[in-house]
């Protein structure tokens, strides 16, 4: 009988994405109240050398798929493989990374297996052994809790919504090897190239501070001074989507619904209006300040701290009061 | 190439915060007052990725398809306005407050088929209401098509379709045969603008009713696969201190203080 839960891991920077423990964490919380056991599936060529990883985590149970034509995700190859993972594992609940793999995979799989799917789950509960996934919609306005009829249920998560279990070297967990049994045939996606940007320094998603700037900047030059703000403050350099948009800064960088979530310890919002569907990527950071010249912008009222100003005035003073207190 | 050009009709995503209502008893937003409901955003993206194709190629059909209320003929309108060909309506009683992107995807699949012979599928990445971006991948899998999603340029080249995706952390290109299913990003850039010529023109072009009937679908054909419990509107506290100081310095090193007492330096 189908029961417990599969998290598919996410491999980024030949190491498990920090959003893979976070699904094993909220995984441990499901099969607590509901039974069975979490079990991972991870792929790619270092797959064996990652599961300990998954079980330090809390796995208990990992099937690895350690084939390089797993290395690069592609629809084509990961919807197969995620199936067989599903087949041995016979889980109840499927849980997947909100990123742009897991947006990709998770609505296909599920269509193809018969399952009912919940996007972007932030949080969840459960009554009667039955889990209840709340997800934001409308730009991050409102909050939807959602029921899956189907026998399999399918949920992607969206990072830094659940905390990870502190990582145990010492638990025990077995390992699986598997082949995903993939028909070559069936492979239509050419992959042509790919182009990743290694972000220099910190990365935005890892940041304990973030600084981000919007389209009050006025221009691509308006990204300067925050990345001397991010410097000095050993924090990373986001954006809104309308600088993106406007080919300021990459879509990479973008911040929000469509974006990346952070939760750092600061963000520092520079002449963002702070409307929902940006809210939606930083609304879990520790302390938001707002640089801004309205007064009345949600970003400014929704901020603990804001600075009333044009930000060519009070960046530069803001870096130079951070130098002298850095010392 | 024939194309199909998927659209939904949604409340102005721009809709201020405070204009934003919920019938939580009826588990559905009210539509704000004085703010008429507009096409998707990414979904007239999606119309002009299908019309730079078919710039390029000189020559192909567009048919937008929409499934929603009698009011969703505007975002039909306003892309025959922009170039689209033909207009397909699916306006069914059965199918208002659609919930789930399961029952679309069943819907949309079944007048795909209908319309017949179509090469590529458009969609928006994901609908500006319930943000799900499941109707995409999940019309792919049903049609049996090959996918791309997040485009932010798709191009034809010998029957296949070539797309640049947007990925977290940078861009792909590939290459997929036809029938294909791409999802267009906001990256793809600004659609174009009706001019008020191409208005009057698309009055002239044919739209059709489709009912659920009319697609061969029975009520237990589409029962949702999900159950919606409670709808809300979070609630944000706002306790702002806005900084105090006679200049730009003084306000920063206000804050700087602040900041260091807090630890965040
Ligand atoms: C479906 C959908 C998804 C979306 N996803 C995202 C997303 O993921 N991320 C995202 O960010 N947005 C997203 N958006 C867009 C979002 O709705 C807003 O349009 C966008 O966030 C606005 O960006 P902004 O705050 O930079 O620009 P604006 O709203 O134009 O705000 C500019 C701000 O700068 C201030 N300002 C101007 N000049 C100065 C100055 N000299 N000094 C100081 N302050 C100044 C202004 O007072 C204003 O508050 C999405 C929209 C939709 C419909
Ligand atoms: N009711 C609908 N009618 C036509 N197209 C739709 C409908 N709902 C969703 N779509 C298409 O599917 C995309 C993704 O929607 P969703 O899965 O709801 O986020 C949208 O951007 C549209 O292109």
């Amino acid at each position: 009988m189908a029961e417990g839960v599969l998290v598919i891991a996410e491999v980024a920077d030949g190491k498990l994405n920090p959003l893979t423990a976070e699904m094993i964490a909220a995984g441990q919380r499901i099969v607590g109240e509901v039974g069975g056991i979490v079990n991972v599936a991870i792929f790619g060529s270092n797959a064996e050398t990652l599961a300990p990883e998954a079980v330090a985590a809390g796995g208990d149970l990992v099937y690895t798929f350690a084939e390089a034509q797993l290395d690069e995700y592609l629809t084509d190859t990961y919807v197969p493989a995620a199936e067989m993972a599903i087949s041995v594992a016979d889980p109840a609940i499927v849980l997947i990374g909100q990123t742009s793999n897991g947006r990709d995979l998770a609505p296909r799989l599920a269509f193809r297996l018969g399952a009912g799917v919940v996007m972007d789950v932030t949080e969840f509960s459960i009554s009667g052994g039955q889990v209840s996934w709340t997800r934001p919609c409308y730009g991050g306005n409102a909050r939807a809790v959602l029921a899956v009829n189907t026998p399999l249920q399918i949920a992607t998560i969206r990072s830094k919504s659940f905390d990870p279990l502190p990582a145990d070297t010492g638990r025990a967990g077995d390992t699986i090897p598997m082949e995903s049994g993939i028909d070559a045939g069936a492979v239509k996606q050419k992959l042509v190239s790919r182009e990743t940007a290694q972000a220099e320094g910190i990365r935005l998603e890892d940041a304990p501070v973030v600084v981000a700037g919007g389209r009050g900047l006025g221009g691509p030059e308006g990204f300067k001074p925050l990345e001397d703000l991010a410097n000095v403050m050993g924090g990373a350099v986001g954006a809104s989507r309308a600088a993106c948009d406007l080919g300021w800064y990459p879509p990479s960088q973008q911040i929000g619904l469509t974006g990346k979530t952070v939760s750092p310890d600061l963000y520092i919002a520079v002449a963002i209006s702070g409307a929902s569907q940006h809210w939606a990527g930083m609304a879990n950071s520790k302390n938001i300040v707002a640089i801004n010249k309205d007064p009345d912008s949600t970003m400014v009222k929704n901020a603990r701290y804001a600075i009333i100003d044009d930000y060519k005035n009070a960046l530069p003073a803001l870096i130079d009061e951070v130098k002298k207190l850095k010392g | 190439m024939k194309f199909v050009v998927c659209l939904k009709q949604v409340p102005d995503p721009e809709t201020p915060a405070s204009a934003f209502k919920i019938d939580a008893a009826g588990k559905k937003v009210v539509p704000a007052q004085g703010i008429a409901p507009v096409v998707s955003p990414f979904d007239t993206q999606a119309v002009e990725a299908a019309l730079r194709i078919k710039d390029a190629q000189g020559e192909g059909h567009i048919t937008v398809l929409s499934m929603g209320a009698a009011s969703a003929r505007d975002v039909i309108k306003h892309a025959l306005a922009m170039g689209a060909d033909e207009g397909v309506l699916i306006d069914d009683p059965a199918l208002t407050d659609v919930v789930d992107p399961f029952v679309t995807v069943k819907v949309l699949a079944a007048a795909i088929r209908k319309i017949g012979g179509v090469d590529a599928v458009i969609t928006g990445r994901q609908a500006a209401d319930w943000d799900w971006g499941v109707t995409g991948p999940g019309l792919a899998e049903e049609l049996g098509m090959t996918q791309a999603t997040f485009a932010k340029a798709v191009t034809a080249q010998n029957g296949n379709l070539v797309v640049e995706r947007v990925l977290g952390d940078g861009f792909e290109t590939v290459s997929i045969p036809t029938p294909a299913l791409v999802t267009v990003s906001n990256e793809l850039g600004d659609p174009r603008y009706p001019q008020l010529r191409q208005i009057m023109a698309a009055g002239r072009k044919q739209v059709t009713n489709y009912t659920l009937a009319d697609l061969g679908l029975s009520a237990a054909d589409i029962a949702p696969r999900l159950t919606l419990e409670k709808l809300y509107i979070p609630v944000k506290e706002s306790q702002v201190e806005v900084i105090e100081g006679e200049t730009a310095q003084e306000k920063a090193a206000n804050l700087a203080k602040k900041l260091r007492e807090a630890k965040l330096i």
